[in-house]
């Protein structure tokens, strides 16, 4: 694009002060940036979601191994911008007629437009050595303005990271949405099938491991042969709480896993389980028998601090922040069946939510939503069921395929992780949308358990 | 005025154009992906097992049960071979409970009778549950499994600080199978000798 054709663009589009070509830094381990500008944004057909093509993305030099990853920065970012829903994303199996760009300023829109695009977005990437540089470009395929772009250079290790990072910006910009595709999965898994020491019976360990939110990138956090349950990710998305048996009971362990080092917050005090960051991350709740029996506590991140928010002979276990970090959810057996009750963190209003058969792991939403997921029994198995805090309406969104437990939202609130036997006796982490459709299977090896969400970038 | 707008309109043109083209010459900055999270290699906790919190008051309530006869065996074995041997019998329970039931009660009495003939040995009571259950709430439930007998072998006169409880939930079934049969094998308490 020329600096005249980039000037006749700004002066067509004066009244609304489009920003083009504007190269960014979204650092992937960074929160995003506040867009200071106002960026004009993709409109559909009379209100209906915008139609969006994402063809290969263009090569510059072309060696086999570029031609791949222009291939692939394409595909991740249309799978990303499908995931969220914002989006009508037209299918990339329907591009093979139209002709391929020359460069980012020749795209043939017309043909694009017949194909009923409204968007098209477009890339280059070009590699030297190890490392790659990657441009996108939003167009409006009716006026042929650009929208959006963006430029990106790095290493060459992880190029669906930048597809997730394009995707991101894209559902910043044009659908004022923090988009979930750098966040993490964490879960434990008894796929390496180690066995535990100091036994004679056969007993199978599990590991915590991490993922990619659509289940690339699947990585072992701990090393240690025995139990690891229950992880929980830190808001910053650099540390894993977790429950681990390495010492022979319950204990509270926190990894740091970008540091490979760890901390034990609760200093060997009793046998403790199930922690759960606070949503700002300085505060841990948890479950804890240092008083006789499973009760509620909340501790500061380094073990100080500590505050008991339950008293009662019955079982309080499986605590989960509200967004506001003002009240703590948790289940408690203290009518008879275990059920989800609510209380204030500084240990007052405490009051009961469900009337459930048997329900348990309430996982509180972020905001904008205020809905609590937990699992609940229905029949011999387990589905997810959702209370809405605000008029204590419960909806259902799995129903018998299966059983399926400890639901965990996304940080935007759009999905929800859990675990399932839905596709045999294996239980594996699925996601779906947070009115059940769409669901997704994101573990394949072994076991897995338990997920839980990492906070956007 | 009608001019002085015009001018106005002019300006902001100008203005935006020239931001534009600014922001169209910035170099590419460099985006750093995240660091790839290497395996956390846990290493230099220690393996010594720390006691768990000490357990809640127990009522006193004596039990008389004849003396069973010591082994005289028994002092030979190893730990793996005398737990292989299950000289602490384990107790079960009836879905989603953690009551000792009548006959639990009484292999139990056979159990204290056991710790008292072999004074020295440390134990640890294991609490584990069905699969019914969730995870989460049946690491408590086998929780209160494992207290609950503890709680009636110190009743027994077994010292308390000779029994640790540690529960497992769900996570160590001791029948794989997915029925009645091995489900009540798996809702129990199950005792392993650590010291003798």
């Amino acid at each position: 694009m020329t600096p005249t054709v980039r000037t006749f663009v700004f002066l067509a589009a004066a009244a609304s002060a489009v920003v083009a070509g504007r190269a960014q830094t979204p650092a992937p381990a960074q929160p995003p940036q506040q867009p200071t500008d106002i960026v004009t944004k993709i409109t559909g057909d009379s209100g209906a979601p915008p139609r969006i093509a994402v063809p290969d993305f263009l090569v510059s030099g072309g060696d086999k191994d570029t031609a791949d990853i222009a291939k692939l920065l394409a595909q991740v970012l249309y799978d990303d911008l499908t995931f969220e829903a914002e989006f009508d994303l037209i299918p990339r199996d329907t591009y093979a007629s139209i002709p391929v760009a020359r460069s980012l300023s020749e795209a043939p829109f017309d043909r694009w437009r017949e194909l009923g695009a409204d968007g098209l977005l477009m890339g280059t990437v070009s590699k030297t050595g190890q490392t790659i540089k990657v441009e996108m470009r939003l167009f409006d395929v009716r006026t042929r303005r650009q929208l959006l772009g963006r430029e990106y250079s790095g290493a060459a290790g992880n190029p669906r990271l930048y597809a997730h990072t394009m995707a991101d910006e894209v559902h910043l910009t044009q659908a004022n949405l923090k988009g979930v595709a750098r966040t993490k999965l964490t879960f434990s898994s008894d796929r390496v099938r180690d066995r535990a020491n100091n036994t004679i019976e056969q007993r199978n360990v599990k590991e915590i491991f991490i993922a990619d939110y659509d289940g690339f990138n699947q990585r072992r956090v701990t090393v240690n042969r025995q139990l690891n349950v229950f992880p929980s990710w830190s808001p910053d998305g650099r540390a894993i709480a977790y429950t681990s048996y390495r010492r022979g009971y319950p204990d509270i362990f926190i990894s740091l896993i970008y540091q490979g080092t760890m901390e034990t917050p609760t200093n060997g005090t009793g046998q403790n389980w199930l922690p759960a960051f606070s949503p700002d991350g300085t505060r841990i709740a948890f479950t804890s028998n240092r008083d006789g029996n499973s009760e509620i506590y909340v501790m500061n991140r380094d073990g100080s601090g500590l505050r008991r928010l339950t008293t009662h002979p019955a079982i309080d276990s499986t605590p989960t922040w509200s967004p506001s970090g003002a009240q703590v959810a948790f289940t408690s057996d203290r009518t008879g069946a275990p059920q989800i009750w609510v209380v204030g963190a500084d240990g007052l209003n405490l009051r009961r939510l469900t009337s459930e058969s048997y329900a348990d792991r309430p996982t509180w939403s972020p905001a904008p939503y205020n809905e609590i997921a937990f699992s609940v029994r229905t029949g011999s198995r387990f589905d997810i069921k959702i209370y809405q805090v605000d008029n204590g309406a419960t909806r259902q969104i799995t129903f018998g395929e299966g059983t399926n437990e400890s639901p965990a939202w996304a940080p935007n609130g759009k999905h929800l992780a859990f675990m399932s036997t839905r596709t045999g006796r294996a239980s594996q982490i699925f996601i779906a949308r947070r009115d059940g459709k769409d669901v997704r299977q994101v573990t394949r090896e072994g076991n897995n358990f338990t997920p839980n969400w990492s906070s956007s970038q | 005025m009608q001019r002085m707008r015009t001018w106005t309109m002019v300006v902001a043109v100008v203005m935006v154009a020239v931001v534009g083209a600014s922001c169209a010459k910035k170099k590419p900055p460099v985006v750093r992906p995240a660091p790839p999270p290497a395996s956390t290699a846990d290493t230099g906790m220690g393996s010594t097992p720390e006691p768990p919190a000490p357990p809640p008051p127990v009522r006193d309530e004596p039990v008389s049960v004849a003396l069973a006869p010591p082994d005289p065996a028994i002092g030979s074995k190893n730990l793996d071979e005398l737990n292989r041997e299950s000289p602490l019998a384990p107790v079960y329970f009836g879905l989603d409970s953690y009551e000792l039931s009548a006959e639990a009660r009484t292999q139990l009495q056979g159990s204290a009778q056991v710790l008292k003939t072999n004074a020295t040995w440390q134990v640890t009571v294991e609490g584990h549950c069905d699969e019914r259950g969730t995870a989460e709430y049946n690491l408590s439930l086998g929780e209160r499994r494992a207290l609950a007998a503890k709680a009636y072998l110190v009743s027994l006169g077994i010292a308390a600080d000779r029994l640790r409880t540690v529960s497992y939930g769900k996570e160590f079934p001791f029948d794989p199978g997915h029925d009645d049969a091995a489900w009540a094998k798996n809702r129990r308490a199950h005792f392993v000798i650590t010291a003798k």
